[in-house]
């Protein structure tokens, strides 16, 4: 015990905050989470077993995998049955096991060639040997017979950056502007000011529908994507200026700055050396917490074909192929990939309640 | 506070006059216009095209002015209650609009109406068995509800009516009532049928109330004052109800005036999913087909009632803390 206190009388702002960070399990699971989830999307090629249009010609709609260790002859290594095809009474086709077909799970199976940094490999994770019709589907196909897994895989990609790149924009715009608006008052104060105060006359989710419906739709998807983008960061950085300023304000008339200035230090010196360590929380803060609002609103304008477009995916998109009420009443497994939104967004507001309290120095 | 609300008023003038301007420069963003769009339709159905119908179209709707000249016409319309004409419905906005607005805002005060009963109570009861089970459970739950998108609640919400409870699948009326006269069996209708909304729409905003009110009660929770009340032999129910939630439910209020409009844009996703004739599945139809003057007033009115909201969140913040006079 005392040599907690210790630790404590002597640590610095931020190693303060890392102790009372520590100490939140949940917060601690959350980061773990999302740091695997971001591993994922670079090795997301690896660890889909096909890519992410690859189409099962006979394989629309095949429920999630199984995969099996024990058979009627005993103990296996971990494999999937072969599936066989049957149309029932009213015209639907059902997939049953075929117990006489088994694929043995293969680990680092060769498949679809992706690229990784620049090089091209077929090397997957795992999969099985490559058949003409059967595939491993371990959370099952979709219209097309694409693999859903795969297609989680890749559309995270998409799904999870936007919201980080988003919010880098955003700090990026906020706090550069905050700053400015706090430290040098004025007219540059005003103006900063009343583009917040016009922007915030917005109601956000309108507003970035109709941005996003503005996207002509042949620009390649690059540029769509970072426009999307743009457009989620465009009302985003107005409520980081606003703390920021709130906070430089406050700090300006504090004695350590006023010294630095009587020493004749540059404001380049002052903001960078003074201000900014001193906001750097609340910034951190904000912008954890904003990451699942901009993930949220991706999703949900890629669901409504606003946001992100086929070919390419995201999870909003893969989710419009549960819009249907009766393929939805068949086919359950289409809402998957709100899973990994809500798994995402969850860690993300935990993380972000965590950084709030560790920051704070006056909690216990 | 006349005065005050007045100069409010007044401030909000030269705002609305540039958020006018930016909606009218973001609806005019997508390349062409409605007859462009028209034009490539009938092309796709291989009908004949008339180039010089389209035109006299494009003159008659002023379209073939500069953009400077379309956006005085249209806001000088507005400034008269003419909103300008829908060029896919062939009627006027205001109509269109008006029609919808009505059924918008019973479903937005609903779900209030449900946040507010649902979030206070639970909220209070979190503050008083802080750090219990029950208040761990409920503050998961809370979270829960705030990460899942609300398209996917409204999906899943629709799904159990229909196939768990045997109603029917979206809309706000049954098919005999659709087109009916309004009488009450088709208000009793739509009281049936309201709730899924209400409680889809309401989902994200009770969580966070939820959170905020159980935050503010353990701030008053631990004041002196309450420390007092109990000292002096009050009895608890008092106490909380008299003394704390008196205090803590100050910024509830305040937020009021702010939720309307946020329920009315947060409704729009989940009224399109739904199928509602709402004005939210009115406005994402219009930006679909380059309905600009549909698209253009609605988002212009969300912003006004956004600022109308602000004004009033102030003015009754102010009414019901007597600690905060203006002036």
């Amino acid at each position: 015990m005392s040599e907690i206190n210790d630790a404590r009388s002597t640590a610095g702002q931020w190693q303060l905050a890392w102790i009372k960070f520590r100490q939140n399990r949940v917060a601690l699971v959350s980061g773990v989470i999302l740091a695997l989830m971001y591993l994922m999307t670079v090795f997301s090629g690896f660890l889909a077993p096909y890519g992410p249009d690859h189409r099962f010609a006979r394989r629309a709609y095949v429920p999630p995998q199984g995969l099996h260790l024990f058979a009627s002859d005993g103990l296996h290594l971990p494999f999937a049955y072969g599936l066989s095809q049957r149309v029932d009474d009213t015209g639907r086709t059902l997939f049953d096991h075929d117990p006489n077909i088994r694929h043995t799970l293969q680990l680092f199976a060769r498949g679809d060639t992706h690229s990784f940094l620049g090089f091209e490999t077929d090397l997957h994770v795992f999969g099985i040997e490559p058949t003409a019709e059967d595939g491993l589907f371990l959370l099952g196909t979709d219209r097309q017979g694409r693999d859903l897994l795969s297609r989680i895989l890749y559309g995270a990609r998409i799904s999870l950056t936007i919201g980080l790149i988003g919010v880098t924009i955003s700090v990026i715009l906020g706090a550069v502007l905050g700053v400015t608006s706090g430290y040098f008052g004025g007219w540059v104060d005003e103006l900063v000011q009343r583009t917040v105060e016009m922007l915030r006359a917005f109601p956000q989710i309108p507003l970035w529908m109709a941005l996003s419906a503005a996207i002509p739709p042949d620009v390649d998807q690059i540029t769509s994507y970072f426009m999307i983008t743009l457009i989620l960061s465009l009302l985003g950085w107005t409520s980081l200026a606003r703390i920021v300023r709130g906070k430089v304000l406050s700090l300006r008339s504090e004695e350590f700055v006023m010294a630095a200035q009587l020493m004749g230090a540059s404001h380049k010196r002052v903001i960078f050396r003074h201000l900014i360590p001193g906001v750097l929380g609340e910034i951190i803060v904000v912008a954890t917490i904003a990451v699942p609002t901009m993930i949220l609103a991706e999703s949900a304008l890629s669901f409504l074909n606003l946001g992100i477009r086929p070919p390419m995916t995201s999870w909003g998109v893969l989710l419009q192929e549960g819009r249907n009420l009766t393929t939805l009443y068949f086919h359950q497994w289409l809402l998957l990939p709100a899973l990994f939104i809500v798994i995402t967004v969850l860690s993300f507001n935990f993380l972000g309640d965590a950084f709030r309290d560790a920051a704070d120095p006056y909690t216990e | 506070m006349l005065t005050y609300i007045v100069r409010r008023l007044l401030r909000l003038i030269p705002t609305l006059v540039v958020i006018s301007i930016m909606t009218f420069i973001i609806i005019q963003l997508p390349p062409g216009d409605f007859f462009d769009s028209l034009q490539a339709q009938l092309a796709e159905s291989e009908s004949r095209a008339d180039q010089q119908a389209f035109d006299a179209l494009r003159r008659q709707y002023h379209l073939d002015e500069p953009l400077w000249k379309q956006y005085l016409f249209w806001i000088g319309g507005c400034v008269q209650g003419d909103f300008g004409y829908s060029f896919e419905w062939r009627r006027p906005v205001a109509d269109l609009i008006g029609e919808r607005l009505g059924l918008t805002f019973v479903m937005s005060l609903g779900s209030l109406v449900f946040m507010w009963v649902v979030a206070i109570p639970i909220g209070i009861y979190s503050a008083r068995n802080r750090l219990s089970w029950s208040d761990y459970s409920l503050t998961f739950v809370a979270f829960i509800g705030l990460c899942i998108p609300n398209f996917v609640i409204a999906l899943i919400a629709m799904y159990a009516s229909v196939f768990w409870f045997g109603g029917s699948a979206g809309g706000l009326f049954s098919q005999e009532y659709k087109y009916a006269a309004w009488s009450l069996p088709k208000v009793w209708d739509l009281l049936g049928h309201l709730w899924v909304p209400v409680v889809v729409i309401g989902a994200a905003g009770t969580a966070t109330m939820m959170r905020l009110m159980r935050t503010s009660m353990l701030d008053v929770l631990d004041r002196a004052y309450i420390t007092t009340a109990r000292a002096k032999g009050l009895a608890e129910r008092w106490v909380i109800y008299k003394y704390a939630v008196r205090v803590a439910i100050n910024p509830m209020i305040s937020i009021m005036g702010m939720q309307i409009p946020q329920l009315v844009s947060g409704s729009i996703i989940v009224a399109i999913v739904l199928g509602l004739p709402t004005t939210g599945p009115l406005f994402y139809r219009a930006l679909e087909t380059q309905d600009m003057y549909l698209a253009g007033t609605f988002l212009m009115l969300l912003a006004i009632l956004l600022l109308l909201g602000n004004l009033l969140a102030d003015i009754l913040l102010a009414l019901v803390d007597p600690r905060i006079r203006l002036e």
